[in-house]
């Protein structure tokens, strides 16, 4: 980490931030009312995922860090995604 | 606690201060480490009486000392103590508390405080699951994996024992996240990724498995108490909810679990061939990558717990594939371990002998678990005595083995004694004899149709049951034995050298006990961790 290197982020870029995940949010309030059958699931999982990754990379900080951490939270969301991949093969399948 | 109380012993991290208040509020690794040790000792020893006490029931058919009921407490309360209260914590927690800093040269753990916070979360944790037992209703009869719908409708203590579960997962997690900043910040200078000992290397991908799965299961124990007490349908079909799920986010934590348990033993013989065989470890790198690789791989395994649960035919295949994948780097450890023997001094010391017997106990465990991931085989084996026999190799010969082999070859470096080695030796072979004696009859009792967690049996079986309630008797002898050694030899114990094996890692070269904050300057690592150019190298 850059303990030597504070990065303050200006108001403006958290408030479009903070637009960005309003509007994520109410999209997948509106996606409930499509129906896409047994995507429905990854839908609302990859517009959480898109939410959480933009909390993580500005509110976070993860966009100032070192590319090592930036690895390996990208890793930890690599494996949750491929943890859920698998999970969905059963029900797809079954 | 009054260690090496004469005058004349020096200030070592045991006696520089005393008193009870001093260990319950101490910061010290190596004091958590131990608070961790005797907790976990305790725990092991009432679930091992429990275990000791199902087996006597199952001595002979029919009802002898316990009713169905009670038999069913009994299991699941053995179950929850021992896996999450001794085996997930039991050689991180403890051995990876008292050397993790000192084998990286570190002062201490990053976060020292969180470290202590962790104890008395684990603590905590722990009481609740002790309370599930005493408090108002049933005992909890659901087996240590709380699976629905049974958990979910069961009218007996389960949220308190859930409670527990949950509780103690944070504990997990703290303590992951302290070894993964320890290792990452606080290595000292000149110690290198590939300088640092294997056993720190096998706590790093233990920590990672940690703070990524043990949420999972913190979850899905906290859905199950919202089913029961909610209402809300996660498991339950009737509310539109699925079984099976349930056992999919279990198994996505309770399989890495396994890892949780068996990497750090693995990180401990990992150590103790080269002490013992005065020799390099053969293959550092492949034990460094296959520990990440067991660590990764196994994330992806869980179905193999799941195969007659109605999961889909094409899930069934790809877990069956991933399982067979993940026994390569287990094997690789194996053969790099052997390898490390061949043409080495060896000293057959006490410590050497229980990793011998893990190395023994780890494969026939990995072999039948090939058995069990084999789509075909499992339907055979499935739920019946096989699947207790192998996950007792696996964890009890595995971890529980590695366990003692890491607290026989850290014993002096800990107090400063040593303990008497004869009376070791013997108690390892009766240990070690009482273990086969109870658990492989179960692998033929598996294989002829006996079920597990039924206390009363077709007559026909028998034979099998009587010679693994035997086993059951002469492993506790043998747990009488060892564990009555090394507490006798705390205190009257022959005063130890410094460097006792001959060890060549760091923790070796700073006197025994190691003072509060381990080394007086900083080392500087100059060279890999394995090299024994030392006097006694020959």
């Amino acid at each position: 980490m850059k303990n030597h290197d504070n990065h303050i982020s200006s108001y403006s870029l958290n408030l479009t931030v903070l637009l960005i995940l309003l509007v994520l949010t109410t999209t997948s309030v509106l996606a409930i009312k499509f129906h896409f059958g047994a995507f429905t699931v990854a839908v609302a999982l990859i517009i959480a995922s898109v939410k959480a990754a933009i909390v993580l990379t500005y509110f976070m900080h993860l966009k100032f860090e070192n590319l090592l951490l930036r690895l390996m939270v990208s890793g930890v969301f690599l494996l949750f995604a491929i943890v859920v991949v698998i999970t969905f093969i059963d029900y797809y399948f079954r | 606690m009054n260690y090496n109380s004469s005058p004349t012993a020096p200030l070592n991290f045991l006696n520089h201060k005393t008193g009870l208040w001093s260990w319950l509020s101490s910061t010290d690794h190596k004091r958590i480490g131990l608070l961790y040790l005797y907790s976990i000792t305790i725990f092991f020893c009432a679930a091992a009486v429990l275990g000791l006490l199902m087996k006597i029931e199952k001595f002979a058919p029919g009802e002898t000392i316990m009713t169905a009921q009670t038999y069913n407490g009994i299991f699941t309360i053995h179950g929850i103590i021992m896996i999450f209260i001794v085996v997930i914590p039991g050689l991180a927690a403890v051995f990876g508390n008292i050397l993790l800093p000192i084998m990286i040269g570190a002062k201490d753990v990053a976060f020292p405080k969180l470290n202590l916070f962790s104890w008395y979360v684990y603590i905590t944790g722990a009481c609740l699951g002790l309370y599930s037992q005493f408090a108002k209703g049933h005992v909890p009869d659901a087996g240590w994996t709380f699976y629905v719908p049974y958990s979910a409708e069961v009218n007996s203590n389960i949220v308190i024992a859930l409670t527990a579960a949950f509780v103690l997962g944070f504990a997990s997690i703290l303590t992951g996240l302290n070894f993964i900043v320890t290792i990452h910040r606080m290595r000292a200078p000149g110690m290198t990724w590939f300088r640092m000992p294997l056993f720190p290397w096998s706590l790093y991908a233990t920590a990672w498995i940690q703070i990524l799965a043990t949420p999972i299961i913190g979850i899905t124990l906290l859905m199950v108490i919202a089913e029961r007490t909610l209402q809300i349908g996660f498991f339950d079909p009737a509310l539109g909810g699925d079984p099976v799920l349930y056992q999919h986010l279990f198994w996505i934590y309770s399989h890495p679990a396994v890892y949780v348990m068996i990497l750090p033993a693995m990180g401990v013989v990992s150590e103790i061939f080269p002490t013992f065989s005065q020799k390099p470890i053969f293959g550092y790198m492949p034990i460094v990558f296959s520990s990440l690789a067991i660590a990764l791989v196994g994330y992806f395994v869980w179905g193999h717990h799941m195969f007659t649960s109605g999961m889909s035919y094409q899930a069934r295949w790809f877990f069956s594939l991933l399982t067979f994948l993940v026994a390569i780097p287990s094997a690789i450890k194996v053969f790099n371990w052997l390898s490390t023997m061949y043409g080495g001094s060896v000293d057959l010391k006490p410590p050497l002998l229980y990793a011998i017997s893990f190395i023994f106990l780890f494969t026939i465990g990995g072999f039948t678990g090939l058995t069990l991931g084999s789509l075909a085989t499992n339907i055979q084996t499935h739920n019946t005595d096989f699947v207790v026999a192998h996950f007792h190799y696996i964890v009890f010969g595995g971890m529980g083995f590695g366990f003692f082999a890491a607290i026989h070859y850290w014993y002096p470096k800990i107090y400063g004694r040593m303990y008497n080695i004869r009376w070791a030796n013997i108690a390892w072979a009766i240990l070690f004899t009482g273990f086969n004696v109870l658990y492989f009859p179960m692998f033929i009792l598996g294989l002829q149709g006996m079920p597990r967690r039924y206390f009363d049996y077709d007559p026909k079986f028998q034979t099998g049951q009587m010679i693994s309630s035997i086993g059951a008797f002469i492993l506790i002898i043998g747990l009488i034995g060892m564990i009555s050694n090394l507490v006798y030899h705390v205190r009257r114990g022959a005063i130890a050298p410094a460097n006792p094996w001959h060890g060549v890692t760091l923790e070796w070269q700073i006197p025994s006990p190691p003072p509060h904050e381990n080394f007086d300057e900083v080392p500087v690592i100059t060279r890999d961790p394995y090299v024994f150019d030392n006097p006694y190298t020959k």
